[in-house]
């Protein structure tokens, strides 16, 4: 049956917690609305719902299942990711960029990320490009979302995974398109509540079941022995150990993935995300920044240093403490899935399979490996595989069920099928744990906690998308001014717009244009939402969660980072400096991962198809093909945006007056 | 150092801890600190703002 594990119960909490978040929408709409409404009326949005809103949007599925399972492969040292994400995406953000963005974004009448990066530099094409690159790489973050979302709901409640992606895009695309665009701040609230409360159980509950936060790192790290095989050799040291570190061989590759993905990317990218940015344009002054800190520092921390932790602490569970209870329904010799690169012969664990029906419904639920068979390598040695696993300890029960103790690493524990194939998927990491360590009544609680994180931020991100496509590139393509656009003397702009535009009144041609516009909109959030479920379809394992958030992420940061910051800061950062600088970050980004990242580029296949060989034009150069873009795009972006605008000449006095206000100097 | 093997992984342990003592921190000693009064502007960005909402 589809929903063998869905209970009346667990049926009953979700469509209450969307009753729940369906009734705030509507007691926003009919009364206090959205943080703008606020400040129109010129009230202030309490800060702890500022930070809640801010948090929600923040952090995702994408960060508690994806990078919660890249925890429990590599262990603790993602929490150098969690001191970023609050360091950098709480702190500085709140405190160094939200006011002077605040400030800027209201004078130029900015309202999208692109617009105010258009305006600041005077360029439609900035406006444009901004606005085309987040249409065609939202959707990548957007399907990380949903993959997340999707992992859970598979694993805890037996879906397939193709029914429990339906499922999820559904309910999210419906909540997105029935008023999640408007982000109500009462709803973003409420998520956010709900994600705290999850992530605090979870982690209460973790730390008491391994015997308490230093026995628990203790024996997680005695347990570095069990560290996969492939693993090991490119560095990993241990759970609570950092990855070796070094240049030029295979076994560093891991410190770089680490780092320079996981940490940096992600870490550094989130000071330009465009969909964060907008949240401080809603503030009325920088008290509430300054009080959104405490709740926004707190609910960071609660989110990704919780789901980190746990990720890590997983393995203990699953090595020492856990037990299957089932029945044991077949045995199937199988080369489960390990790595698999686009174009090479996957890396592959040959091992018997158990499959075990725990809930007595007559289907397998659970997939576990028994042991590992010997195999011959590709130079003619044995591979010992029946050494190198952990066989598990199987003990019958009197009823014809077994009592089974997988001791298992968390990576060896997240059996999946793909297809006719099984696959090791660390994104299953985090729903095994849920579902096997946690009571049953959890399972409810933290579904909720992934909507709830999945609907606040996915809802932020089709607005984003939409009004990128919409409002960024084809208002802006289509010749025709917007009505909030300023002055063109206050400017510097030269173009010229109609009387009625400057008004609030609308012609009706403006009218036309708007129901244009909105239908671009429209269009685009649903061409969009579709590119992610048809890209969340097609992936599956290699923690593909993280990956995807990462090049987001690290695209962002290259492309927009330097462009926006200067803006900010700098009175003389030009246009052609700014759009060089954006053009260098995308076109090195790009550049990055086609020809060198070797994941992305054996995806994408080019070299493979050029070259005939490896996917990487750096493959004899080890760890190159395993750093991340940012590392070279943003230094180069920023340095680009520094050299020619010292060579440019400088903005118009009067813009920038606009810009910094007219007492700045 | 409180049973985690490699001190890189400990001290970024403590740090996110620390961040996040001082996100509270600061927060807290600035909590009345930094009001500014509504200006044209912010009056001006708020209602297009709320009009474009509207419309989508």
């Amino acid at each position: 049956m589809m929903f063998a594990q869905v209970d009346f119960w667990d049926l009953a909490w979700v469509l209450l917690y969307l009753a729940a978040v369906g009734y705030l929408g509507w007691l926003g709409y009919s009364h206090t609305k959205n943080a703008t409404d606020y400040l129109v009326a010129g009230r202030k949005v309490h800060p702890f719902i500022m930070a809640m809103s801010y948090g929600a949007t923040f952090i995702s599925t994408s960060a508690i299942v994806g990078f919660g399972g890249v925890a429990g492969l590599f262990g603790m040292s993602l929490l150098w990711l969690t001191f970023f994400n609050i360091f950098a995406g709480i702190f500085v953000a709140f405190i160094v960029l939200g006011g002077p963005t605040r400030r800027m974004g209201h004078r130029l009448d900015a309202h999208t990320f692109p617009e105010l990066m258009g305006r600041r530099f005077e360029s439609r094409f900035i406006q444009v490009l901004a606005g085309l690159i987040i249409f065609c790489v939202m959707p990548l973050y957007a399907a990380a979302v949903l993959i997340g979302g999707t992992e859970f709901m598979a694993t805890a409640f037996g879906l397939d995974y193709n029914t429990a992606l339906f499922v999820f895009a559904v309910v999210t695309g419906v909540y997105v398109f029935f008023g999640g665009l408007k982000g109500v701040l009462y709803t973003d609230t409420f998520q956010g509540v709900i994600m705290t409360v999850g992530m605090l159980i979870l982690l209460i509950w973790a730390y008491v079941s391994v015997g308490g936060v230093v026995t628990g790192h203790t024996d997680l790290t005695a347990m570095k022995d069990q560290v996969f095989i492939g693993f090991k050799k490119i560095g990993h040291q241990g759970w609570t150990s950092m990855p070796q570190f070094g240049w030029g061989k295979p076994d560093y590759n891991l410190w770089w993935i680490v780092v320079s993905t996981l940490v940096m990317g992600v870490g550094i990218g989130v000071l330009a995300q465009p969909q964060l940015v907008l949240r401080f344009l809603t503030v009325k002054s920088g008290r509430e920044l300054n009080r959104a800190l405490v709740y926004g520092g707190t609910f960071i921390l609660l989110m990704t240093g919780v789901a980190f932790t746990v990720g890590a602490l997983s393995n203990i569970y699953f090595f020492k403490r856990e037990k299957v209870v089932g029945r044991i329904l077949s045995r199937e010799e199988a080369k489960v899935i390990a790595k698999k690169e686009p174009g090479q012969k996957p890396a592959t664990v040959p091992c018997v399979l158990l499959h075990v029906d725990t809930t007595g419904s007559g289907k397998a639920d659970t997939h576990l490996v028994e042991r590992g068979i010997d195999t011959a390598g590709p130079d003619g040695k044995t591979i010992p595989w029946s050494k190198l696993m952990r066989q598990a300890q199987i003990t019958p029960l009197p009823d014809g069920r077994a009592e089974i103790l997988p001791r298992a690493s968390s990576f060896t524990r997240a059996v999946v099928p793909a297809g006719p194939d099984w696959v090791f998927n660390p994104d299953s990491i985090i729903p095994t744990y849920i579902t096997a360590a946690m009571p049953r009544w959890f399972k409810v609680v933290f579904l909720l906690t992934l909507l709830a994180a999945a609907m606040s931020t996915m809802s932020s991100q089709c607005h984003t998308l939409g009004s990128a496509i919409g409002h960024d590139v084809f208002e802006q393509l289509s010749g025709r001014e917007k009505p909030g656009q300023p002055p063109p003397q206050a400017t510097g702009d030269k173009r010229t717009i109609p009387v009625e535009f400057a008004n609030s009144g609308r012609s009706d041609s403006a009218a036309q244009k708007s129901n244009r516009t909105i239908v671009i909109v429209r269009a685009g959030i649903v061409v969009g939402l579709l590119l992610a479920v048809t890209f969340a379809y097609f992936t599956r394992g290699g923690y593909i969660i993280a990956r995807a958030t990462a090049i987001f992420f690290g695209l962002c940061a290259s492309a927009f980072l330097p462009a926006f910051v200067g803006g900010l800061f700098f009175r003389r950062i030009t246009k052609a400096g700014a759009i060089s600088s954006m053009v260098v970050g995308l076109v090195v980004t790009g550049f990055w991962l086609v020809f060198v990242k070797e994941a992305e580029a054996g995806a994408i296949g080019l070299v493979r198809l050029v070259t005939g060989g490896p996917n990487s034009i750096l493959a004899n150069y080890p760890n190159w093909p395993v750093v991340d873009p940012l590392f070279v795009a943003l230094p180069l972006s920023a340095l680009t945006a520094l050299v020619v605008s010292l060579f440019t000449r400088p903005p118009a006095d009067t813009h920038l007056a606009k810009c910094f206000g007219a007492g700045s100097s | 150092m409180l049973g985690i093997e490699d001190k890189w992984v400990a001290l970024a342990y403590l740090l996110c801890l620390a961040a996040s003592a001082l996100c509270i921190t600061y927060g807290l000693l600035r909590w009345n600190q930094g009001d500014e009064p509504v200006e044209e502007a912010d009056q001006r960005w708020a209602e297009h703002e709320t009009r474009e909402s509207e419309e989508l």
